[in-house]
């Protein structure tokens, strides 16, 4: 009797190890299949020509310029705010415990924020300060977004460096800035694959740019112009009752899966070698 | 130069600390953001209403957000009852069955799941599971749907939220001490019974806490919902009804909401009630989670 109990539990279990770890497959399968067809070169090398929404030429080289843009922008911000707390948290406030937990907690709740959230906050903030949709509104949405990935990504990492390494430096008479240096070194590995999981959110992300960052058609040179990202080239071409334009919003898919997928398996080889490098 | 050094660290120090209380009062200010935005609709209608009313005539200024609600809250069961018992059985069977080479070839598949924007789990919705369910499961039970319903949106939310309960709940699991398992196993019980006897028992909070977890982000999922759901502003009464969740309203409306009077500000309620609903049940399950590690160490 309780062998039984155990075989249909082993199956059930089973069962589901395989549908869940094949969706991955699934999903990427249908959009391959789907968008392979309709992927060209003018797809990413040209930006929409005149009445490219009801099926005439073009690519989306605009919604492509303008996540890349939208992404580095926001991580290089990001990072530039998020290290220093990382630091703060790791190397100064070991005697002031409350201040890191309460700030390690905040960041775990800020995580499950959901981006249309953040995005609508963004929109508040925007109108607020007189500021259209542009380039820089996206971003300062996105960096508000991607911090707590990148907090605790790096948290994490900066946590397992050992305590004698800063130990030797404040016994050689270095200073707490010093030794945050050494740590940060220490850390590269894992930064790295937090940058690029930051990456793969922000480039993903539609709902927090939806109000912010606009939608256009050409390619943004400055901060104040609107600029347009592929998750929302995708939701846009797909709502078109055109048969072709939806065709390349799949193709646009495929353009988006592969960018996220390499990001995503790159960042999985970097953490892994962080760990064979553990001293 | 000593003095120099010094200095420096102590002015570093300062600016650290003023960046880390600054930044952590993000949550604060986007709570009192969001709040502030939405004080017209909330002066000008009471809070009741706005919950509770199903009338949705933004030209008519009448917000009920009731039809929303109960969207968002049947996408969200639909998802959670989809998902919950595959992840845990995939999260039992690596954490106490599988080999550490299955484990170690399966957990990052399911990671990768993750990493997928939401907006490609829209196109796959649209591709594959509204035709299954117009086609495929729909006649069986009613004489027409175009797909686009409650339960297309919880099948592809169930599938968003399996990698956060998986990596979750086998976290937990991680935390139970093995001398547990032994002392079960040597007096018989089978690998089964020790699993459902004393690892699931001990690891009940974390569970819960995953579930949560779950729940909230389930909630606020926008593009992928918006993109399968109909988004049609009524009361869903079946699995292959419309609905229109909270977020998909946000997103959908953000062109019009400036030129209607107090749209904005409605739409601005919506999302402060997400982010009230989404920071306590946070809140709650990283508490939760914070002590179970915290006994461990």
């Amino acid at each position: 009797m309780r062998k039984t109990e155990e075989n249909i539990f082993k199956v059930l279990m089973i069962l589901s190890t395989v549908i869940i770890s094949s969706t991955l497959f699934m999903i990427v399968y249908t959009i391959f299949s789907k968008g392979i067809g309709s992927l060209s070169w003018d797809m990413v090398s040209k930006i929409p020509e005149g009445g490219f929404y009801i099926g005439k030429g073009g690519g989306i080289l605009n919604a492509i310029v303008g996540s890349i843009y939208i992404t580095i922008g926001s991580t290089l911000l990001g990072l530039l705010i998020s290290l220093p707390i990382v630091i703060y948290i790791n190397v100064y406030a070991k005697r002031n415990a409350t201040l890191a937990t309460v700030t390690r907690l905040s960041y775990d709740i800020l995580f499950g924020i959901p981006s249309i959230v953040y995005g609508a906050f963004g929109f508040a903030i925007m109108v607020y300060m007189g500021l259209k949709t542009s380039l820089l509104a996206g971003i300062i949405t996105v960096t508000l977004m991607i911090i707590p990935i990148l907090v605790r990504a790096i948290d994490e990492v900066v946590r397992v460096v050992p305590e004698d390494m800063s130990n030797a430096v404040f016994a050689l008479g270095g200073t707490r800035y010093e030794s945050a240096k050494i740590i940060l070194r220490q850390s590269i590995p894992g930064i790295v694959t937090a940058i690029l999981l930051s990456f793969g959110r922000a480039i993903g992300d539609a709902a927090c740019v939806l109000f912010t960052a606009g939608f256009t058609d050409s390619i943004p040179t400055s901060f104040d112009q609107p600029a347009a990202t592929l998750p929302l080239s995708i939701f846009f071409q797909l709502s078109s009752p055109i048969k072709e334009v939806q065709n390349r919003a799949y193709a646009a898919a495929v353009i988006l899966t592969i960018i996220v997928l390499v990001i995503n398996i790159v960042a999985k080889i970097a953490s892994k070698n962080l760990s064979k490098n553990k001293i | 130069m000593k003095n120099i050094r010094l200095l420096k660290d102590r002015l570093i120090s300062k600016t650290f600390l003023a960046l880390t209380i600054l930044s952590i009062s993000t949550v604060i200010l986007i709570g009192f953001g969001l709040f502030y935005k939405s004080l017209p609709i909330l002066n000008s209608t009471s809070l009741y209403n706005l919950l509770f009313s199903s009338e949705w005539k933004p030209f008519k200024k009448a917000f009920g957000f009731y039809p929303f609600i109960v969207g968002t809250l049947w996408v969200t069961a639909i998802a959670i009852i989809i998902a919950l018992p595959l992840s845990m059985l995939t999260a039992i069977y690596l954490s106490e069955y599988a080999h550490i080479r299955v484990r170690k070839l399966v957990l990052p598949l399911i990671e990768l799941l993750s990493g997928i924007p939401p907006v490609l789990y829209g196109v796959w919705g649209v591709l594959v599971i509204i035709p299954l369910i117009q086609d495929r499961i729909a006649p069986h039970f009613i004489e027409f749907t175009t797909g686009y319903s409650v339960l297309a949106g919880g099948i592809v939310l169930a599938i968003m939220i399996f990698p956060l309960i998986i990596s979750i709940v086998i976290e937990v699991f991680d935390n139970v001490p093995q001398d547990l398992r032994n002392a079960s196993l040597s007096l018989g019980a089978t690998q089964w019974q020790t699993t459902k006897k004393v690892v699931l028992r001990k690891s009940f909070d974390g569970i819960v806490a995953a579930v949560v977890l779950a729940i909230s982000r389930a909630f606020g999922e926008t593009i992928a919902v918006l993109m399968v759901c109909g988004n049609l502003a009524q009361v869903p009464h079946s699995l292959f009804d419309s609905a229109y969740p909270l977020p998909a309203l946000i997103a959908n409306n953000y062109g019009e909401m400036m030129s209607i009077p107090m749209y904005d500000s409605a739409l601005m309620f919506a999302a402060l009630l997400l982010f009230v609903i989404i920071f306590l049940f946070n809140a709650l399950s990283r508490i939760i989670l914070y002590r179970i590690e915290k006994r461990n160490t």
